[in-house]
Parts: structure tokens; C-alpha cells; sequence
């Protein structure tokens, strides 16, 4: 931001347009963002300190936060690993086949979730193509807390791809060459030479894929069952309060799930602050 | 050896997570055969959802480019109070679960919401009817055009269009001639990205649209109730609709990174 704000301070004499552009985006946003969400925050300054407490503090809303967060965690240590394994084969070895490997990773973006949610849930069934081989062994993914970690997963694939990809493309290879002519090798060079510098990166992917994973709600109420207590998620029991016209209860679980993503937001941008900050010194 | 072993890994997981799913999709759809496929895709709330769908992408792209055409030029061009307070908020939407934004229209222009009582009173339906459908999707895509139009424009600085005025040419004529051939590319990616995320938007549509069968049965919601109704291959048949908008948008993308130098 502060690189641009030199020429646009001499630009500001010259370039027409600043009413009408601040007017439209200040009026867009006004009514399409700001406005909705300050109503979402009255509602739950109306309820009040103790009634939100007692909502939040209910075994079923409980219930479904630890579900949630559950889930999301198990999701993202998946995506967390497989991110970085796909990072580093697509930026690192040629082979046929990888640029439609690349293209795959956008998939789970570009596909809507509830078709996700729709293919995973069949897939999975018993009379599904894994379904049939998985539950013969015991192993029941569909309408149990696995399938809400599959369906997490699957909508959060790309995040710690994407995040991890342009920083090891930017690597220098004179620090391995440096770390080899050293005795380093293999693994002993990943672990104490490149994964430290990707580090950051790969943190901030994790984070965003958390938050994404905490917040969804197309792909995995498919899959889920939607038990209370069992397989019922926070976003699901959101929607099943509006449903029987508890907006407070609706909003206070909303509430507690926007606060929730806002700290990830911010630790996402420490950690990016961080790193950036971290590079300058080691540059 | 390590090369090919996680070569390996990465290919098969890839099959599993990603490939396995989509193809599973159109195994599905097409398991009674195309003629079973093509009538379900003519069933007519299937037809209605479609083309509710593709009103909605129709309305909320242009409006998404020209906010976010406008929002780049403000960001870019002029430095003042508030600045930074306005990329928070169109950042926002990316983190706030699109349930989230549904919850908070229900509790502003719903029967009981604020401004209800006003809505109600001057006629003005936005709940449970295309209003409503098409400003979550915008809560939704807020970000896409911005995210990808602002840098390009920062990175670019004013020198060119300060010289055009002071050639002499208007607001727009700068805009046409100088600014816009600068980022079109990057403009028609925004607005790939917001088609791809305004078809599929399902969790907020949910919510504001109330899910009425034939009237406000978005593509996705009818997926989901093809699905309790216990009509697996008609939700499939409709899924496949969604997941070729998803492929031709992988498609743009891909050939639009290549010509805009990404990567």
C-alpha cells in the first residue's frame, strides 16, 4: 500500500472520478456488507450478556462447536500434509501429466460445494464405488464425523497448494547448494533448510483452510447425517434455529462462529506480518 | 527414487481426493442412461433451476465488475481517510461463511429484521425472492474482481492516465482508452472467478431464498432437494450442469493465467 501512496498523492489534483467512485463503493458496501453484519451484531447486543452465554453454553450448540472445530482440525492436518506433498511435486519434478495436475488443484474452488458434498456422500455410501470396499472393513465414512472431515477436506484442498506454491518457486538454490556442499542431504536439507523457509507460508495456507473448513456448510451437511449431538454441525444448527424462527439462537451461534473466523483472520495476517518481516532480516 | 515415489503418492492421492469425485458425478448421472439423464434434466423445477441460476450469474457478474472497477480505481488513484478501513471490509466477506452473511439478512431485511417493518410497508420484497438471492451472492463475490483488479493497478501507478488528462481527455475517455486495456485480462479472470463462486453459492442462498420449488430453487439448492427427495440420479443429472460450468471455468482460468503471464 505504501509503495502507490507517493504518485497517488499527485495524482489526487489531477484524476477525475474520486466522488463518484467512493459514492458507489461506500453505498455497495454499505448495503451489501456492512449494514447486514452490524444487524447480526445489535441482535446479539439486544439478547444480552447472560441469555448469549446460556445459548452458546447449551449441550446441543456445545456439542456442535466441538464437532465442528473437531472436524476442521482433523481436515486441515490432512490438507496441511497432502498440500505441502502437492506443493512440492508440482514446483519441484517434470514428469507428464503435471500441468493437469496443477489445473486439479482448482477443482474443489470451482466446483460448488453441495455437488462436493452430493459425489462424496454417494462415493462413500455403502452401495458407493469406496463406500463398498470401506464398509465391508468396518470402516463407515458416511454420516459419522469422518465424512465431515472428508467433505472438509475436499472444499479446502487448494489453500495450503496455493499458498505454499509461489514461495517454493522462489526458493534460492544456493542455500541447498550451500546446505549440500555441507554434507547435508535429502531429507536433512528439506527439514532444516526449505521447510524453514516455506514455513510461514505453509502456516498461513493451514490457517486459511481452518477457517474455511470451520465455516462450511454445502459440502458436509450432505454427508454428515446431521445427528444433534453426533454428527451435527455449527453452521448446520444455525440454519436449523432459523428454521424454527429462534433467531436469536441463530444468531448467536452465527456470532460465535463469525468471532471465530475473525481471529483466524487476524492470526493469518500475524503470521504473514511475521514472516514478511523475517524474510527482510534473512534476505 | 524419492522423486518417484512421491510423484506417485501425489498422483494417486490426487485420484482419490479430487478425479475419483468428479468423474463419480457424471458415472451417476448418466447410470440410468441418457434418456433417463435428459428428462431429468428437462424436469422442469430442474429447467426452472437452471435458468434461475444462470439469471443470477447474469445480474451479479457485471455488478461485481463494475464495484470492483469502481473499488480499484478509488484504492489506486486516491489517497485518503478511510482507505484502509474499506479493503478490510470488502476483504470480509472471503472469511465470514456464507451461512454467516444469509443469518445476517434474515436479521436486516427479514419479516422481524430492522428493517422489515419499513420493507413491508413500501412494498419491498427482498426475502425469499431473487433481491434477496442476488445481494447474498454479491455479499459472497464482494472480493473476486477487487483482489485481482487493485494490484494490477497499483503495480501500474497513474503516470499514463494523469498524462491522458493532461492531454485533455475526460474521465471515461481515460478510462476506456488507457486504464482498461491495462487490466482487462485480470478483470476477465475477477470475473471468471465470480461466475464460478455465483453459480455454486448454496449455504447463503439457502437461507435468504427459502428454498421454494420452482420460484427461488437456485441450481445447487435443487441438487440438494432432488437428493431428500430420494432422486439420487436426478440430483446427479442436475450436479452434472454445475460441474461442466466448473470445468469451462477451470478451462478460462487457465487459458486467461497463461495470457495474463501468471505463474
Amino acid at each position: 500500500m505504501s509503495l502507490t501512496s507517493a504518485p497517488a498523492v499527485r495524482a489526487r489534483a489531477v484524476l477525475p472520478g474520486f466522488r463518484l467512485t467512493l459514492g458507489t463503493t461506500v453505498l455497495y458496501l454499505s448495503i451489501i456488507v456492512l449494514i447486514p453484519i452490524i444487524a447480526l451484531v445489535l441482535t446479539g447486543a439486544g439478547i444480552g450478556p447472560a441469555r448469549l452465554w446460556a445459548i452458546i453454553t447449551a449441550p446441543r450448540t456445545l456439542a456442535s462447536l466441538r464437532i465442528t472445530i473437531t472436524a476442521a482440525a482433523v481436515a486441515t492436518i490432512i490438507n496441511a500434509a497432502y498440500g505441502l506433498l502437492m506443493a512440492w511435486v508440482l514446483v519441484r519434478y517434470r514428469f507428464p501429466g503435471r500441468r493437469l495436475l496443477d489445473a486439479l488443484m482448482d477443482i474443489p474452488f470451482a466446483l460448488p460445494t453441495a455437488v462436493a458434498g452430493l459425489s462424496l456422500t454417494a462415493l462413500y455410501s455403502a452401495n458407493g464405488w469406496f463406500g463398498s470396499v470401506l464398509e465391508p472393513l468396518g470402516l463407515q465414512v458416511v454420516y459419522t464425523l469422518g465424512g465431515i472431515v472428508l467433505a472438509m477436506s475436499f472444499t479446502s484442498i487448494p489453500f495450503v497448494v496455493r499458498a505454499v506454491q509461489p514461495v517454493l518457486e522462489e526458493l534460492d538454490p544456493a542455500l541447498e547448494q550451500a546446505a549440500a556442499s555441507l554434507g547435508s542431504r535429502g531429507f536433512t536439507t528439506f527439514r532444516r533448510v526449505i521447510f524453514p523457509a516455506i514455513m510461514p507460508a505453509w502456516l498461513g495456507g493451514v490457517t486459511t483452510s481452518f477457517a474455511r473448513s470451520l465455516g462450511e456448510f454445502g459440502a458436509v451437511v450432505f454427508i454428515a447425517g446431521n445427528l444433534p449431538f453426533k454428527t451435527e454441525i455449527a453452521s448446520l444448527l444455525a440454519y436449523i434455529r432459523l428454521e424454527e424462527y429462534d433467531y436469536e439462537g441463530a444468531a448467536a451461534i452465527a456470532l460465535v462462529l463469525m468471532v471465530l473466523a475473525l481471529v483466524l483472520l487476524f492470526v493469518s495476517n500475524m503470521v504473514q506480518l511475521r514472516a514478511a518481516r523475517h524474510g527482510a532480516v534473512t534476505a | 527414487m524419492t522423486r518417484v515415489l512421491l510423484i506417485g503418492a501425489a498422483v494417486v492421492l490426487t485420484a482419490i481426493m479430487v478425479v475419483v469425485p468428479l468423474v463419480y458425478i457424471f458415472v451417476q448421472a448418466l447410470s440410468a442412461g441418457w434418456g433417463a439423464y435428459v428428462s431429468n434434466i428437462l424436469d422442469p423445477g430442474t429447467l426452472h433451476a437452471i435458468w434461475l441460476t444462470t439469471l443470477v450469474a447474469v445480474i451479479v457478474v457485471p455488478v461485481t465488475v463494475a464495484f470492483g472497477i469502481a473499488a480499484s480505481w478509488l484504492l489506486s488513484k486516491f489517497t485518503f481517510r478511510g482507505r484502509g478501513l474499506l479493503i478490510t471490509m470488502i476483504e470480509l466477506p472471503f472469511s465470514i461463511s456464507p451461512i454467516i452473511a444469509g443469518i445476517c439478512y434474515l436479521l436486516l431485511y427479514g419479516r422481524q429484521g430492522y428493517l422489515g417493518g419499513w420493507l413491508a410497508q413500501n412494498d419491498i420484497t427482498i426475502l425469499f425472492a431473487l433481491p434477496g438471492i442476488l445481494m447474498v451472492t454479491m455479499f459472497v463475490t464482494t472480493p473476486f474482481v477487487v483482489r485481482e483488479v487493485l494490484p494490477l493497478m497499483q503495480a501500474q501507478g497513474s503516470d499514463q492516465e494523469q498524462a491522458a488528462v493532461t492531454l485533455g481527455a475526460g474521465g471515461w475517455q481515460v478510462f476506456r482508452r488507457v486504464t482498461l486495456p491495462n487490466i482487462r485480462w485480470a478483470l476477465l479472470y475477477g470475473a471468471v472467478l465470480t461466475t464460478a463462486r455465483a453459480v455454486g453459492e448454496f449455504g447463503g442462498v439457502a437461507v435468504v431464498s427459502g428454498s421454494i420449488r420452482g420460484k427461488t430453487n437456485t441450481l445447487p439448492l435443487q441438487v440438494e432437494l432432488l437428493f431428500n427427495d430420494l432422486n439420487v440420479v436426478g440430483a446427479f443429472a442436475a450436479a452434472t450442469v454445475l460441474t461442466l460450468i466448473a470445468l469451462v471455468v477451470l478451462v478460462a482460468k487457465t487459458v486467461l493465467e497463461r495470457r495474463a503471464g501468471r505463474h
